[in-house]
Parts: structure tokens; sequence; C-alpha cells
């Protein structure tokens, strides 16, 4: 595929490891924000590549890891109504939770979908008017636009049998909170490159410069990894820190308006809980009023209780970087993709379940 | 997370936030919302999302980035 | 799933011959003409002409392998093949992968009431093509129906026997380390064709599944002398299956470069787009060859005659029964099963 096969040039990544190697003259932390630049890193061992003392930590930028176990309970109490037609991303289907999983959910009999798209979700609601359609609305602010536009084309045609349970949340109050943690070891940050593409840069500027951490807007293939990495690097050897755009193909710094402007049409910010977080102010996306009466957890009177986790779960810590898979005394033993503890270990870029999937030894790396 | 792909539009239908494509991302094709890119013209390239194209990719941009690497502007 | 009397839970296309009844399966005359009239005509042959509960051979002196398979794709017809090919030539391919000669198949089929004969039809002229093909013989079988919504329009089992070929038995405790890997063809084009049609994927140009049967290219091998220590033919799981499969059956560390192993470019791209490996996706129609080092560059030279054959990687001296992929960046990662099937992500 044309630009996805040039921005993996082995030549390219050569230099640029070597000129990571060449600029770095301190131990540095830099974490990525978005599971799937962990994913990447890990799949081509990207990390292999870096001086020691370069260190890459691991975010909560995988919306499946962050989703509330209580998010999931409102889930499966939804998706075991008879009338319900229950469509997911496949990603949500294996997530556990003390109620079981969708996936199980499913074998049990409830009408659970995978889907692509929530645009399926909303031919689906279009094909069978008897049913009520409910689509699970995870994601990040990339996936906001998609979201908003699944909605806006129901209630343009009318289907009140439509609704969303929605678990959006917004990336620039999680750095914030990473970054308020007082035994944080965050000196840069590699933005999540297509959160930026729909809602552009100036959300990080103010982080950039009260907290004096660098941060880059990265890709996803392993040029632009090693890009934003040498980028953080020069901007901390040289004691500065401000918002750059290291993905300028995927990225304008202002984003895409049309996105943004439905984005704003459809939802508002609110309050929502990250999983290992806590509660985050504004840290999530809700509907507004003149879209509330397709809200799913209304619609089915699903409260959201307190899910409850599994007390050998670090997952929380995992997902801020505070801790690193191996450092969990249950990893590759009580917990693995085959019966996981906590979400990290089974969302396809949970930093467990990538460390699980791609390292030579088990539970052996820091 | 956001798993989002590069193709090429090599047709479109409909309008505003129906406007609809169809992207080839290298012998694979799929249709392909284009609510959010109202300038994208066939031959351009999408990022496409879920179904949904978020951007049209500055192949400017892309130019210039893999030049800069080539002329080994990489190593100071 | 509802159907009117004439429709058929299979592709839809039905057809003029009407659908399949409970009756057909209840052991008169309508059954009779069933087996007669529409499965049997399809692979005619000394054998079914006994008409009777068994078929009768004699074997030839030679070792036999004997395997067995289930089959209940969907769709049922895909391009480049149909449950019919695939049940033919996934028995021909589990006794290649035995060193063995297609010989004997038997063929159980669960039809679900309602489904076209039509397509029954077509079915079992798919599974007579594949088996004349490789002059390999349908000799017996078994025919049942079960009511609508019980069954996912038709299931297909085989079990074939065969004459073993090869020198020696290819299999996981024979490899050696240092020995050659060999893939006989791009990978993930199966479980791409499949998935295509329900994730709303087209092509540029018609991507088939490599539903195929791979005896002549074992059959090349055996006959220039090389020596087999293993043979596993890619299924569900793809090459990491294989690999992995072997690896830790006979407790070897594998080594593999990533870079080595083809694939084509429309399954490249469907691959990207759904977030999958390719290397953990479905074939029918590849596999993989454990050979010593000095037979590699003939064993490869023969396999290339049959598809694109590639060297892929090596057997190892460690005692782990770990696969590890070498990226074209000089980074090794491990590579393991997936916890079940690969799903499409959007993260």
């Amino acid at each position: 595929m044309r630009y996805v096969e040039a921005f993996r040039s082995p030549e390219a990544v050569r230099q640029l490891a070597e000129a990571i190697r060449a600029t770095v003259t301190r131990p540095w932390s830099i974490m990525e924000v978005c599971g799937g630049q962990t994913h990447a890193i890990l799949r081509f061992g990207l990390d292999q590549l870096l001086p020691s003392g370069l260190d890459l930590l691991h975010g909560p930028g995988c919306p499946v890891c962050v989703t509330p176990a209580a998010t999931l309970d409102q889930a499966l109490a939804i998706a075991a109504q008879p009338e319900v037609v229950f469509c997911t991303f496949a990603d949500m289907l294996p997530v556990p939770t003390a109620g079981g999983s969708l996936a199980e959910a499913k074998a049990g009999g409830a009408d659970i979908r995978a889907v692509y798209s929530p645009l399926e979700a909303v031919r689906v609601a279009a094909e069978e008017p008897h049913r009520q359609v409910v689509f699970f609305a995870v994601g990040f602010e990339t996936t906001a636009p998609a979201n908003a536009l699944a909605l806006h084309l129901a209630n343009g045609q009318g289907l009140e049998n439509f609704s969303l349970l929605v678990a959006q949340v917004l990336v620039p109050p999680a750095l914030e909170a990473l970054l308020a943690a007082p035994d944080h070891r965050i000196d840069a940050f590699l933005a999540a490159g297509h959160v930026c593409t729909v809602m552009g840069l100036e959300a990080y500027a103010p982080i950039a410069t009260s907290r004096h951490v660098p941060i880059v807007a990265t890709g996803f293939e392993p040029v632009d990894i090693l890009s934003g990495i040498l980028a953080a690097v020069r901007q901390l050897e040289t004691g500065q820190a401000y918002v750059e755009n290291g993905y300028a193909r995927a990225v304008a710094a202002a984003g895409n308006p049309a996105a943004r402007a439905l984005i704003d049409e459809v939802f508002e910010p609110v309050d929502r809980e990250w999983r290992g977080m806590g509660c985050l102010p504004a840290s999530g996306l809700g509907l507004r009023p003149a879209y509330r009466r397709f809200d799913a957890a209304a619609r089915f009177g699903v409260s959201s209780a307190s899910g409850a986790e599994d007390a050998r779960c670090i997952a929380g810590r995992v997902l801020q970087g505070l801790a690193r898979p191996g450092d969990c005394p249950a990893f590759g033993t009580d917990c693995t993709p085959r019966h996981p503890l906590g979400v990290t270990m089974v969302s396809s870029e949970g930093a467990c379940s990538a460390y699980y999937q791609y390292r030579q030894s088990e539970g052996a790396e820091g | 997370m956001c798993l989002a792909v590069p193709g090429q539009l090599i047709g479109i239908w409909g309008a505003d936030l129906e406007r609809c494509g169809l992207v080839d991302f290298g012998s694979v094709r799929r249709e392909v919302s284009l609510a959010f890119v109202p300038d994208a013209a066939v031959g351009d390239f999408v990022i496409v999302h879920v179904g949904v194209a978020i951007a049209r990719l500055d192949q400017a941009a892309a130019e210039r980035a893999l030049d800069e690497l080539a002329a080994a502007g990489v190593v100071e | 799933m509802t159907h009117g009397p004439d429709s058929a839970p299979g592709d839809g296309s039905g057809g003029s011959e009407g659908a399949v009844q409970m009756a057909h399966g209840g052991g008169g005359r309508m059954m009779q003409d069933l087996i007669h009239g529409v499965i049997r005509p399809a692979f005619p042959n000394q054998q079914l002409e006994h008409n009777h509960d068994g078929a009768f051979f004699t074997p030839q002196g030679a070792e036999l392998a004997f395997t067995s398979d289930g089959h209940v794709v969907q769709p049922l017809f895909f391009p480049g093949g149909d449950i019919g090919s695939l049940a033919i030539n996934g028995a021909i391919n589990d006794l290649a992968m035995c060193g063995a000669e297609p010989g004997q198949i038997s063929v159980s089929l669960i039809i679900e009431e309602g489904f076209s004969i039509a397509d029954l039809r077509r079915i079992a002229a798919s599974m007579g093509s594949a088996a004349a093909a490789m002059g390999a013989c349908i000799v017996t079988g078994d025919t049942k129906v079960v009511e609508r919504g019980k069954g996912d329009g038709i299931f297909v089992s085989t079990s074939a026997v065969g004459p073993v070929r090869s020198a020696s038995r290819p299999v996981p405790a024979a490899v050696r380390p240092g020995d050659s890997i060999l893939l006989s063809g791009d990978i993930g084009r199966h479980g791409v064709a499949i998935m295509a049609a329900r994730a709303g994927l087209t092509f540029g140009s018609p991507l088939l599944s490599d539903c195929a049967p791979l005896w002549p290219t074992v059959r090349a091998l055996i006959e220039r002398g090389i020596e087999l220590h293993c043979l596993r033919d890619l299924t569900r799981g793809g090459l990491a299956a294989g690999l992995i499969e072997v690896a830790e059956t006979v407790l070897l560390a594998v080594e593999v470069e990533n870079a080595a192993i083809p694939v084509s470019e429309p399954v490249r791209s469907a691959c990207e787009l759904f977030g999958l490996d390719a290397i953990h996706v479905a074939n029918e129609g590849r596999f993989i060859a454990f050979v010593p080092s000095d037979q590699e560059a003939e064993a490869l030279a023969l396999m290339r005659r049959f598809g694109d054959a590639r060297w892929i990687g090596r057997v190892g001296e460690e005692q782990s029964g770990a696969v590890v992929l070498q990226s074209p960046y000089g980074t090794r990662r491990r590579l393991r099963l997936p916890n079940g099937e690969q799903m499409p992500r959007i993260c």
C-alpha cells in the first residue's frame, strides 16, 4: 500500500535509530499515548532499537482498556434484553468483567454482533425496525466523528429503534491527570496521531507549556514512531517543550473542521470514569439534549453501579505507565490472554497482552 | 487506538453527510463515508477509520517527509 | 431463519429441482433417489456400484495413512471453490501431509431441510472433480437430513486413506536442528476471500481462495528423494499455527524471517484495513515442509514449479519449542497463537 510501505523502510528506520542514539545523552522516559502505537512498537520490536536509558512508557490510549467495568456491565445488561441487537467493535467482545464478557454472553444466546463501523449498526436498525439496535460507542476522538455521524444519520432517517451506549473518552484530560500524579516519570508524550487528525493540536499547547513536557503528534508506522521519538529527544536534550507535528501527512493544526463540527452538534464534554484512573472531569463525551433520547443507558434504565475488579489486577498502574506488565506477580501465570484478570491482558493492544504476545520470554521483560 | 489506513478515492456519490466513495487500499476496495472530507476528489488519498474518512492525506507533506529521510537529513 | 419451500439455505441461487425435505433422509425411495440421482452421478466408480454399506480394497503392501476432516464453511460457495472442493481437497491434503497418495475417501453429508437440490448437485460435482483430478475415489458415504434450523445448510465430513509413498513418516518428531523451512506459496488468501463478502470488500481483480490439492507438489518431492522430515498444511490459524504446532511438538526453536513470507497485495491490504496479521489468517492449499538444509535448494526449486514457494526460516538447536520472528529491522519477537480467532480491531 502506498504511503504505508514507504514508512516502513528498513533503511530509514536504521538511520532514525542511529540519529536517536547520537542525540541522547541522558536517560529519558517517553510515553506513547496510543494503544495502536504500543502494538506497532512491540510488533516491530522498535524499543529494541533504542539506546538503553531511553524508556518507552505505554499509556492509556486504548479505549477498550479504559472503558470501566461498570460500563461493560451496562453493556451486558442491555445485550441480555431479548428485543436488543447489540452491535459492537470486535475489540470489546473478549473483555472480562465480573459478569462475564460479551463473547460469553453471545455464546449464551444474546444477539451480539461485531461490526466494523457504527454505520453498519444504523443499517441494521433500518433493516430490523422491530428490534432495538444498540451500538456500543467506545473510542477516543478518532472514533467520535463516526459515532456522531451514525447518530445524525439515524436521527435523519427516523430510526427511533437505534441508540448508543456512549463510552467516548478524550485524550487531553488524561494527559493532565497523568502529569498530575506525583510519582509520574513522563518526560515527553508521543500524542496519538489519528486523535490529532480529528481534533488538531491546540488542546496540547497549554499542557506542553504549563508542565514543560514536549508533545509530538506521531503516526503509527515504524518510521513515524522513530521520527516522533527523535523529535521528542531533540526537544528534551535542548530543554524545550512545545507541541510538534510529527505526522504532517495526516494532521493539520486545526484538525478536521467538519468532524469537529458534527462531534460538537451531537456530543458535549462530560465527566467520565477511566478504568484504573478514576473519574476525570470533562474527559468524556455525552449526548447533547437534542440527541438524549438515543442514549441507551437511559432508554434501558441501566444504572452505572460500580463494577468489580480483580484485586490482583494492576491494569490501572500499567495504563498510567507507573508499572510494567512484568512487574505484576500475576503476569503470565494467573493472568494470561486465555484467562485474563483485567483488560490490559485482553485488549489487542493492551500493554500486558502486547508484551505477552510479542516478547520472547514470559514475565521476564521489565 | 485509531487504526486508520490510507487509500485512494476512485468513485464518489451522494452529498453532504451522506456523501460516500469507493476507496482502493491496494487491490482491495471498500465503500467509505466521505462526510468529513467534503473537498476530497477522485484520485485523492484519504485516511479511513471504521469506514469513515477522517482526513485527506497530505501527499505533499508525505513526500516531504520521505525526501527528508532520503536526504539523510535525519542525521545531524 | 425462514425459507420458502423451494428456497435454499445454500447460496440463494435455488433451482428448479426443489429443496431437500426431511423425507429425503428417511431411508425410503426419496433418499435412494437423492443418492442415486443427485449425489453419486458426480463421481461414478466401481466401488460405489457394489451398492453396499462399505467399500472393499486390498492395500498394496505400503503403510497406510488415514485422516478425518469436517467442513462447516460459510459461505458454502466462495470465490475459488465451494464446500465440496474444500472437503475433498482437505482430505487429499491431509493424506499428502502424511506423504501419502490420495486413495479412498468416504463422505458424510448432513443436509438441512430446505437445502436446494441444485446446489447439492453443484457440490457433488465439485467433490467429483476434485477427487478425479487427483485420482482419488469417493468409495462410500452417508447422507442424513436434519430439520430446518438445525444445520447450517450442509455439513461435509470426510475420512480418507492412502498408501504412504514417502521414505519415512513426515511427522514433527522427525524435525532436526538445522532443518530448513519451506513455504509453498503466498499466505492468507482463503481467510481474506471468506471475510471479504462479510466485510463488504471488493477487489481490483478477483481474489480467489487458494483451495487446491497439495499432492502433486509432495509427490514431486518424494520422487526426487527429498527427505521430508515434516509436512504441515496451513488451515485455520494460518502459518502461525502450523509453525507453532510443529515447534511445540518437537520442542525445538524455530526462527522465521518475516520479510521472506510472501503475502499478495490484496491480502496485505485487507489485513491492514482490519488490523489483522496475515500470519494468522486461514489458508487452504498451502503447506510448510521441514527438510535437511543440504536439500533446501533442490526442494525449493521443485516446489517453485507449483507455486511461489519460498524459504522462510530454519530450525534451531535450542529445545524451547518457541517460534521467533525476525523483523526487517533486525529485531525479534515471539510468535504466539492468538486466544481465539483473530478479529478485526479499531485500535
